[in-house]
């Protein structure tokens, strides 16, 4: 088979590493030393995490100490999502309820599925708008019916899928007044819009290496000092007695070099991508007039193009773009291989065939016109041949 | 050609694909998804709806160097293959999952989804093969390979979809097919071959109907008769635990006045009545079935075919029977010269001329060599 020059549109799913990021890790790869040694090469690795957390801090607007390195946004949330939950009705035996979205990633939604089955927590998954934006209201009522009975709310930043924006100041609004912690998965914001931990006033966030044009497999939880969290992994202790394990110097310094130059960039990128992106979406919207826009068309993430293609299979539309060498997603969780229809669009209002009719096209800090010119030019005749395959 | 090869997960698809690359076709790798939800059915590496199973064909895609996705067929798949299992059961016959998988899935919606998309042809790592004869007809064959012939459950495609389906393992024996995954690196190599049907997770057939069937069963037991005395010999608990020539099982309380092992000889489903008899009993003489499929030209009603090397197969891997078919108008009637033994109605009967496939029938009625 012919090599087609790959036009890759899948930054959501992850991101090409930065140049900065592997000079970072490539740097500590040779170098020996446990960051937990007492010893001269230990003492060389532990400073490198330090500064790495004092980057990652500096980036993001927190104190060093609440930086906790995990293997990646999965464990940040899991620890999160559990941790914030025991540590609370440990205190208080009354707090079982715990409120979020139904969009929620997976690595949200499952803990939280956990907690049900086997800490009989009670999960409130609260419903969104149709542009997948949580309904404010619905999460005010649900705090207020019994306030003291809510163990934690965690809201996502911004909707991996389709790309909404969530209102996290006004559900931080609305939980502080009673005290209830915050967790927000903030995966797929940080680098896209700005996203300031301190002022945020949030209680925890997560975000993940690769999605910032870091290395895969790191992470953070960063979580503010006052909160307590019960531990998920032990061993060692070494990230502030919540999270043991070795810790990944190099990876921890890719990331941390990652996330620095992303937060840096983040304007300029996001001036970018919003320019790519809606470029995108009138090329295509003229390509297949009845294309559907999914999301918030305006308050959405800079980079995140989701289109339902009536009468399409999503997966037949992805095997004909990827022929041709263009990489997207269905943007929906296919754990077996087997797609199962997006519970994001079906939160939103979406019958089940309009949600395996869609797909996720994530521009990035390495995509150009032609990139998105490449998209435009091919969708018209995938569109067609996937609405055969289907007839 | 741009060829679909759909990937089971086990050696033979594996190898069909590996092969259908090598022969300089640009080939895509399919996995099927059968099922919502994956680990409802079997578990082990037995089979081929497994999340291991999913895994295994992927990683022999990576291995041979295509491109592999994996579609879901699940919707259809319950529809047309599960549904009609149970209706076939319901309905006090024994249906034969593979074929109507073959009609309905594999050569049909997925070969239609394939050429829709821009596919010439669907691959699959049967062992049958495929002729164009020198006037340009479709011919589907037996396989080189006796004791692995599949070309029984094959016997359900039409020549459309004979002229869109690549059999590549039809000239091999199957030790050296996994011999040739062993050489070609492929993991699935000494992977067992699947048996029984893929969507019983466990093999229990009659446990698995008990459940799913539910209030459709037809019944909820009845008597064992004694076909020559009229005796009720025991109780069951459902006519979708028995097919026709089962011996084990039947749990009769009283030994019949011979001596000799009883077999089932009908299923009456209404009434849930199962007669039982000797062995010589269950000899069939004549069958008829309808739902007739054509592999290649059809053949017009009215046709006899009464040629020396003219058999009928009744079951997959079963013996080759003598016979005289006659076509009638969806209907084949079917003389055997050499009887059969415990013939249910819903199997396939699959016409064969030497060792190529002449079409099939849903057998509606066996009826026995009369005493």
């Amino acid at each position: 088979m012919e090599a087609v020059p790959t036009v890759y549109l899948d930054h959501a799913a992850t991101t090409p590493i930065t140049d900065v990021a592997v000079d970072a890790m490539t740097a500590r790869l040779r170098e020996v030393g446990n960051a937990s040694s007492l010893h001269a090469s230990g003492r060389r690795a532990r400073r490198i995490v330090e500064e790495s957390r004092e980057t990652v801090a500096q980036a993001l607007g927190c104190r060093p100490g609440e930086v906790v390195f995990t293997s990646g946004g999965t464990e940040a949330d899991n620890l999160a999502v559990k941790g914030l939950f025991w540590s609370r009705r440990e205190v208080d035996a009354a707090r079982t309820r715990v409120l979020g979205t139904a969009v929620e990633h997976h690595a949200v939604l499952d803990p939280l599925e956990w907690l049900e089955e086997h800490e009989a927590a009670t999960v409130e998954l609260l419903p969104v708008d149709a542009a997948g934006r949580l309904r404010v209201e619905s999460l005010q009522a649900a705090i207020e019916r019994d306030p003291a009975s809510v163990a934690m709310i965690t809201v996502m930043w911004a909707n991996n899928e389709v790309g909404t924006l969530q209102p996290i100041d006004e559900v931080v609004r609305l939980a502080s007044a009673h005290g209830i912690p915050v967790h927000t998965d903030a995966v797929q914001a940080v680098g896209s819009v700005p996203v300031d931990f301190a002022a945020s006033d949030v209680d925890a966030l997560s975000i993940s290496g690769h999605k910032v044009g870091g290395p895969q497999g790191v992470g953070a939880l960063v979580v503010r000092r006052e909160v307590d969290l019960t531990a998920l992994l032990h061993g060692g202790g070494q990230e502030r007695d919540v999270r043991s394990g070795t810790l990944d110097v190099p990876a921890i310094a890719g990331f941390a070099a990652a996330v620095e130059v992303a937060v840096k960039q983040q304007a300029e990128l996001a001036a970018r991508l919003v320019v790519l992106r809606d470029r995108l979406i009138e090329g295509v919207r003229s390509a297949v007039p009845d294309v559907v826009l999914n999301g918030d068309p305006v308050d959405r993430l800079p980079g995140n193009v989701h289109l339902s293609f009536p009468g399409c299979e999503g997966d037949s539309l992805l095997m004909l773009l990827d022929a041709r060498g263009i990489e997207c997603s269905t943007g929906s969780a296919c754990s077996a291989g087997v797609p199962q229809p997006s519970h994001v669009l079906l939160a939103m209002g979406r019958d089940a065939a309009a949600a395996r009719s869609s797909l996720r096209f994530s521009l990035g800090h390495t995509s150009t016109a032609a990139d998105v010119d490449a998209v435009v030019a091919a969708i018209a005749p995938c569109v067609e041949r996937a609405r055969a395959a289907r007839a | 050609m741009k060829v679909v090869a759909a990937m089971s997960g086990g050696v033979d698809s594996a190898v069909a694909a590996a092969r259908a690359k090598e022969a300089g076709h640009d080939v895509t790798g399919i996995h099927l998804a059968l099922s919502r939800n994956p680990k409802s059915y079997r578990t082990g590496a037995r089979g081929c709806c497994t999340i291991e199973d999913a895994n295994d064909a992927r990683r022999a895609a990576d291995v041979i160097g295509i491109p592999f996705y994996v579609w879901d067929l699940s919707d259809r798949f319950h529809t047309d293959v599960v549904e009609d299992f149970m209706d076939t059961y319901a309905a006090g016959q024994t249906p034969n999952p593979c074929l109507r998988c073959n009609e309905k899935i594999k050569f049909a919606a997925v070969l239609d989804r394939a050429l829709a998309l821009g596919f010439d042809a669907v691959a699959t790592g049967h062992y049958a093969t495929v002729v164009t004869s020198p006037t340009g007809d479709v011919e589907l064959h037996r396989a080189v390979d006796g004791a692995k012939d599949q070309s029984y459950v094959l016997g359900v495609l039409d020549e459309q979809q004979l002229r869109h389906s690549l059999f590549p393992l039809g000239d091999t024996p199957k030790p050296q097919v996994r011999e040739e995954a062993a050489a070609r690196g492929l993991l699935v190599a000494d992977k067992p071959d699947s048996h029984d049907i893929c969507f019983v997770a466990d093999g229990d057939n009659t446990g698995w109907l008990r459940e799913k069937l539910g209030d459709r069963a037809p019944n909820q037991g009845g008597e064992i008769v004694d076909e020559a005395t009229g005796t009720v010999l025991g109780q069951h608990t459902g006519t979708y635990g028995f097919t026709i020539g089962q011996r084990k099982g039947l749990r009769l309380g009283h030994p019949a006045p011979d001596g000799r092992p009883r077999y089932v000889l009908d299923i009456e489903p209404v009434s849930g009545t199962v007669t039982v008899g000797p062995r010589e009993r269950l000899a069939v003489e004549r069958l008829a079935g309808d739902r007739l499929r054509w592999c290649g030209t059809p053949l017009a009603p009215g046709t006899v075919l009464d040629g020396p090397d003219v058999t009928v197969q009744l079951r997959a891997h079963g013996a080759e029977h003598r016979a005289v078919v006659r076509v009638g108008t969806d209907r084949l009637e079917v003389e055997l010269i050499d009887h059969a033994s415990g013939i249910a109605p819903g199997q396939a009967v699959v016409v064969y001329d030497g060792t190529r496939v002449v079409g099939s029938a849903t057998i509606t009625v066996a009826q026995r060599v009369p005493t």
